[in-house]
């Protein structure tokens, strides 16, 4: 019973995390209509770039996102205003073919720069524990979750509070009608695809410091989130959020309880029954029927 | 038999005897494994084109089945006691009955879904299949890897057999591709590409035909995973099952023009060689670099591959020649180039 109880909490608590990177993707998907293969080699580079300030500058981790942010904000901007806006036709086949090509150049540029070797954000937090349900939770788990519930509520302000996000979402239900109302949509979707960066970056450092990553670590993570945005219905936001909480217990309770091995299959093996029963995701809409 | 097709036929003829001299011509040992792989992932290429060209269903996940087939391969040789040899090579028909059968209800789960999210699911398949494969280890031996059948031959004579099944097997499914492309069977997949919809109200069984054409590239690619492992004699959960593959296999069709019987044989002839190339004349990283820089310029400047792109291009040409020699009835112009967007 406490193996279960402790499965539980820390699927919730990484949970957290993986909600962070995958409403990024999702975002993405809603408002470009663009699968973004390339968000596990943002993740990685997110990660890494934490690492770098913290191991050279001594930076600590969560400070460091000041930083770390606007930087992978600017580069997910950038990867849209130079490769993605350009596809026009057959966006969703060849944007996957796009961003996989600019995954392999980050994943090129961080395997000259910090070799294929594991690592791990070291930090205070990570040695730090507290006792919950007879179990001893880090420190680091509970903080990297706070963050992420931070993040998300500001996103969630972002999209449901402002101008902004009116207009973003109104991008995201109908981009020729959102243009006819005069939004700029090529505009919309850079701020989008770099705003998705930048929950990757802080999303990559969450991972970073609960879990040793090295530059191919992208595989991984992109094939993760991409099943759990595609269970919470493509382009939802709050269905990625359930879908990861989802995700990550199941996963953790099968780690704790039965065997650690199996655990990643459970992962996959939910997502093609779910798929064998309702294509659309969890929560999605019927797809469009004409595609 | 037209003048055209005769000169088809003298071009692809003279293709052939040319690759299957390849190894008297240059009798270099580094030279034939790289030719070997090519001919492996024209085979791939092939195959994959066959579901993702034909229908449109683009999958990021069959290079599991390459894993199936190199796996199957050799824990099927074990079993059986199969001896290493010509008569080996046979065992790659047993690789192909197995990722077939594996593929019936796993591309039935797939293809309830469309598009985007068919390639979610897909990519999930290559994921399972690898965590499968280190964790059945009473039949995979897990991350320590599995030995294949060690082949009998020795020094220069080694790549030899390997080089002219793979060059068997890569013209089997070009000929299987090329048949599929004039068949109605064919003609009904491409239908699918177009509107799915609209075909199944025109009474295709879109659901059949699709599946057919996964199981199709799936014993292929399991068949040059077989060849694979019989090959490299040691293969790994890691690299049997690579997301690598499944991307290089998209991109080869991407580049050469996906949908076209050339295309990927294009593709493959071009990437196969040059990644080899990169990966031992820059430093790890800096290949990765030059290889994804490589695939964007050519998805953002010929989205359509170079195939299609480069026979257009000829056939406006001919087509401006003809236009100027008043000799040629109009009516003959026009039927040829008709004819000339069939293959």
């Amino acid at each position: 019973m406490s193996l279960l109880l402790d499965g539980i909490i820390s699927g919730i608590l990484t949970g957290g995390v993986y909600a962070l990177m995958a409403s990024g993707l999702t975002l993405v998907f809603g408002v470009l209509e663009i699968i973004n293969v390339a968000q596990g080699s943002l993740i990685v580079a997110g990660a890494f770039l934490s690492y770098a300030l913290l191991t050279y500058l001594h930076i600590n981790i969560f400070l460091g996102l000041i930083l770390t942010m606007p930087f992978m904000f600017l580069v997910g901007y950038v990867v849209d205003r130079v490769f993605v806006r350009r596809l026009r036709v057959d966006r969703v086949m060849m944007s996957i073919m796009v961003t996989y090509g600019v995954a392999l150049v980050i994943d090129g540029i961080l395997t000259m720069i910090f070799s294929t070797s594991y690592v791990h954000l070291q930090t205070a937090a990570l040695n730090q524990s507290f006792p919950l349900a007879g179990m001893r939770v880090p420190m680091i788990y509970v903080y990297v979750f706070l963050m992420s519930v931070v993040f998300l509520l500001a996103l969630y302000a972002l999209l449901y509070r402002t101008t902004f996000g009116q207009a973003l979402r109104a991008t995201a239900q109908n981009r020729n009608a959102a243009r006819l109302i005069g939004i700029d949509v090529d505009q919309m979707s850079s701020i989008t695809f770099g705003i998705c960066a930048a929950l990757a970056a802080a999303g990559g450092m969450g991972y970073g410091a609960i879990s040793s990553f090295h530059p191919n670590s992208q595989f991984d993570l992109i094939s993760r989130v991409l099943v759990i945005i595609v269970l919470g219905g493509m382009g939802n936001i709050g269905g990625a959020l359930v879908a990861s909480l989802l995700m990550l217990v199941i996963e953790d309770v099968v780690s704790t309880v039965w065997l650690p091995n199996w655990s990643t299959l459970i992962f996959f093996i939910v997502l093609a029954m779910t798929l064998a029963l309702r294509p659309q995701g969890l929560f999605g809409s019927k797809e469009a029927r004409q595609q | 038999m037209t003048r055209r097709q005769a000169y088809n036929a003298a071009a692809l003829g003279a293709a052939l005897l040319l690759a299957a001299l390849f190894p008297v011509l240059v009798p270099n040992g580094a030279f034939e494994t790289v030719a070997i792989f090519t001919l492996i992932y024209i085979a791939m290429a092939s195959a994959w084109n066959i579901l993702g060209g034909y229908t449109g269903y683009v999958s990021l996940g069959h290079a599991a089945f390459f894993g199936v087939g190199a796996y199957a391969f050799t824990i099927l040789c074990k079993a059986w006691n199969v001896p290493a040899g010509w008569v080996t090579f046979l065992m790659l028909l047993a690789a192909g009955a197995v990722a077939g059968i594996l593929a019936i209800p796993f591309g039935w789960i797939a293809l309830r879904a469309r598009r985007h999210t068919f390639v979610v699911i897909t990519i999930a398949y290559l994921f399972i299949f690898q965590l499968l494969a280190y964790n059945l280890t009473n039949l995979t031996n897990g991350s320590a890897g599995i030995g294949a059948p060690i082949p009998p031959w020795m020094g220069s004579s080694f790549n030899i057999p390997f080089f002219y099944v793979a060059l068997a097997l890569a013209v089997a499914v070009i000929v299987l591709s090329a048949l599929i492309r004039r068949s109605r069977f064919g003609l009904s997949l491409l239908a699918i590409r177009d509107d799915e919809d609209r075909a199944l109200g025109l009474g295709i069984p879109t659901g059949r035909l699709k599946l057919t054409a996964f199981v199709i590239a799936a014993i292929f690619i399991a068949m040059a995973g077989a060849l694979y492992a019989y090959y490299v004699t040691f293969i790994y959960p890691q690299y049997a099952m690579n997301p690598l593959d499944d991307l290089s296999m998209a991109l080869m069709a991407f580049l050469g023009g996906v949908g076209t019987v050339a295309g990927p044989v294009i593709g493959a002839l071009i990437v196969e060689p040059s990644q080899q190339y990169f990966t031992i004349a820059f430093q790890s990283g800096l290949n990765l670099i030059t290889y994804g820089g490589l695939f964007l310029v050519v998805i953002l400047f010929i989205p359509r591959g170079l195939w299609p792109t480069i026979r257009d291009a000829l056939k406006a040409r001919a087509e401006r020649v003809r236009a100027q020699s008043a000799v040629e009835p109009p009516a003959e112009a026009t039927r040829l180039s008709a004819k000339g967007g069939s293959s």
